[in-house]
């Protein structure tokens, strides 16, 4: 930031050595406030986030437990919510993260060199519409095409605690709720790891080419480790937007609470994000802080994974040999 | 190519005590026939009524099969590895358009019962049953949004002015790293966070079309801040030098040859910011509940939106439902076609009005 003038200069003074600070003009000096302010606002409002979440959602953390929605405390009501957050978003980034990569590599180094942008607006494309959208797609569509496979999940894999079943008979699972999560993250992952991908230098792949590798060995050798470090930063980046992932989630899942790993039954943990958006409508009184504790504990977590994945992504572009 | 005369061949197959020199390779055409042929295979199982989604998973695996047991004997394993992996990375590809596609089908036929004159020109108010529409709730999400952006557009380019014109040292770092975490905030947080903040002053009774523009705008800045960044980074630093040579001071600097010069950057990432923003739900629901009937004013009650008209009417759909779930899905027609008509427009604007200078 440029330091103020004194204002006592007077501005008719001839200079006496060639160069000096040009008296700063009150334009300047209004301009350059304004938007250091801006970036400024930007952190109080994160801050403010943290802030007024925790205010509002002290009533609940100090009351007795048993005036807690389920009656046994904070706690015992945020983990089960956290539980399925943690569940639904870990098993979307194990499908998503390996498929993203892939399109990021058919784009940019399978597609033809024409296509490849067109290819990248179309990926692009799945990221622009609206979660509400996936949630309705998720029940009229993908519940349904899931009932068969799940019954055979259920009967021939069912020894998998992940498939113990019964089957629901709605389709309304987890393993539904999942996969509309791995669409919606899709995108995202692949953006980032389509940029890192694009920018592997020339040469690296050149001369592995120039070595007798095949196109998946210079892939191997060349590409996949100069974007690693954004794979994971990406996959980070896709966890953080599944774990705080709403409406597609509360349309698509049917909810009876409880901690179980079983992704096909009817009976899901439900996630917080979505448990907020189901309940916060109907809600009073310290129902309402209870909900909001829930989403401070949320905001923690998301926070938490987006500042690592930030923190992984800038460590690549600094040290990067593409720069 | 290698030409496949025996007596060359001979030659270089078999170098004195060393290995090959050369090694055949399949056809051009080989990996289009086995396709073809997979695919054929793939229509015959359809046929005999074997699910879509089955025969596809046949096709893809069949023909990976068959090349690589075509190319390994003939091309070696290294050669044989790099067709399958070339075949998985595509299917891949495919198989990512395949939830695109059917969404937008399942979208258009769904919603184009209900799309019609009475759908953009009535209000629910005080019907039941069939009919009505959804011009409140198009309203209401026309004034959210506008005032969204209305907010967050200035907070954001002059954001992104400090951290390319003025930013230095650890404020800049810090905001450039915020700004990408924030672009992470989940929305429901984000409304909570504008729920929070009026429920401390007005009472948790609080519902008002400002308070989801809040929130809304607390999703759409950092958006704003990197996509104009981006644009002014690219504004080549002679123009800036130009312009202090001719003693312009660094605040008309900016604001006639810096701005101009990124405008059409500045727009298209403005445009699909708000493409981003116009279909979140949550938030919404949790700021401005919901209504039946028009309301103009932010600062006054409930408004109607249309991400969350649509949510209401698929949750409380009357007797019978079919007339709500219609509108609901009109109502997605409605806000994928806006969607899409932002994106395209944002793509239109980079393309016609690309940065005149190019570093």
């Amino acid at each position: 930031m440029p330091s103020p003038e004194p204002a006592t200069e007077p501005a008719a003074e001839k200079p006496a050595p060639p160069r000096t600070k040009v008296k700063e003009r009150p334009g300047d000096r209004i301009f350059s406030r304004l938007s250091t302010g801006a970036g400024v606002l930007i952190l109080a409002v994160l801050a403010g986030v943290a802030a007024f979440l925790l205010v509002e959602a002290w009533p609940a953390i100090i009351a007795p437990a048993n005036e807690i929605p389920g009656g046994e405390g904070l706690v015992l009501y945020i983990w089960p919510l956290l539980f399925g957050t943690l569940l639904s978003a870990f098993f979307a980034l194990l499908i998503a993260a390996p498929l993203a990569t892939s399109i990021a590599l058919f784009i940019t180094h399978y597609a033809p060199r024409r296509l490849s942008q067109a290819l990248g607006y179309v990926i692009d494309l799945l990221a622009a519409i609206p979660s509400i959208i996936y949630g309705l797609w998720g029940f009229f569509v993908l519940a349904d095409a899931t009932k068969g496979p799940t019954r055979w999940l259920a009967e021939h894999l069912g020894f998998i605690p992940l498939f113990a079943g019964p089957p629901s008979a709605t389709g309304r699972t987890m393993l539904v709720a999942i996969i509309v999560l791995a669409v919606m993250i899709l995108p995202i992952i692949s953006a980032v790891v389509r940029e890192a991908f694009r920018q592997t230098p020339r040469l690296h792949e050149e001369a592995s080419l120039a070595l007798g590798a095949t196109h998946w060995e210079m892939i191997r050798m060349a590409v996949l480790p100069f974007g690693r470090s954004a794979i994971v930063g990406a996959s980070m980046l896709g966890l953080g937007r599944a774990l705080g992932e709403t409406m597609a989630v509360a349309i698509v899942l049917s909810v009876s609470g409880g901690v179980t790993f079983n992704l096909i039954s009817s009976g899901n943990p439900s996630t917080i994000a979505a448990n907020i958006a189901l309940q916060f409508p109907e809600s009073t009184g310290i129902d309402i802080n209870a909900l909001i504790a829930s989403g401070l504990v949320l905001f923690a977590v998301t926070l938490a994974v987006n500042m690592l994945a930030r923190a992984i992504i800038n460590r690549r572009r600094e040290f990067s040999g593409a720069n | 190519m290698p030409t496949s005369t025996p007596e060359r061949e001979l030659d270089l197959e078999s170098p004195i005590g060393g290995p090959p020199l050369v090694h055949s390779t399949l056809p051009r055409w080989a990996p289009h026939i086995t396709l073809a042929t997979a695919i054929l295979a793939g229509f015959a199982l359809f046929g005999i009524g074997i699910s879509v989604g089955l025969s596809a998973i046949v096709v893809v695996l069949l023909y990976g099969v068959a090349i690589y047991s075509w190319s390994r004997p003939v091309e070696g394993a290294r050669k044989a590895k790099d067709r399958v992996v070339t075949a998985v990375v595509t299917s891949t590809f495919l198989l990512a358009l395949l939830p695109l596609v059917s969404v937008i089908i399942t979208v258009l036929t769904r919603g184009a019962a209900r799309f019609d004159i009475t759908f953009f020109t009535h209000s629910m108010q005080g019907v039941v049953g069939a009919g009505g529409g959804a011009y409140h709730a198009i309203v209401g999400t026309l004034i959210v949004t506008g005032l969204a952006a209305l907010i967050s557009v200035p907070i954001g380019m002059l954001t992104a002015i400090y951290l390319v014109e003025y930013g230095k040292g650890k404020l800049a770092r810090a905001i450039t790293f915020f700004v990408d975490v924030m672009t992470g905030i989940p929305s429901i947080v984000a409304g909570l966070f504008a729920f929070a903040l009026f429920a401390l002053f007005f009472g948790p009774g609080i519902r008002l079309g400002i308070m989801g523009a809040i929130a809304l705008s607390v999703l759409m800045i950092p958006v704003v801040v990197r996509s104009t960044e981006e644009m002014l980074k690219l504004v080549p630093n002679e123009l800036r030098e130009a312009a202090y040579a001719l003693a312009v001071p660094k605040w008309r600097m900016i604001v006639k040859v810096v701005l101009p010069t990124a405008l059409a950057g500045i727009a298209t990432g403005v445009t699909l910011a708000i493409a981003r923003i116009i279909g979140e739900t949550a938030p919404l629901l949790i700021t401005l509940g919901a209504t039946t009937g028009t309301n103009f004013n932010p600062f006054d009650g409930r408004m109607a939106t249309l991400p969350v008209f649509s949510y209401y009417e698929y949750v409380n759909p009357g007797i019978p439902p079919e007339p709500s779930l219609q509108r609901a899905w009109t109502a997605a027609l409605v806000l994928i076609i806006i969607v899409m008509v932002l994106n395209l427009v944002a793509r239109l604007i980079s393309r016609l009005f690309a940065p005149k200078t190019r570093s």
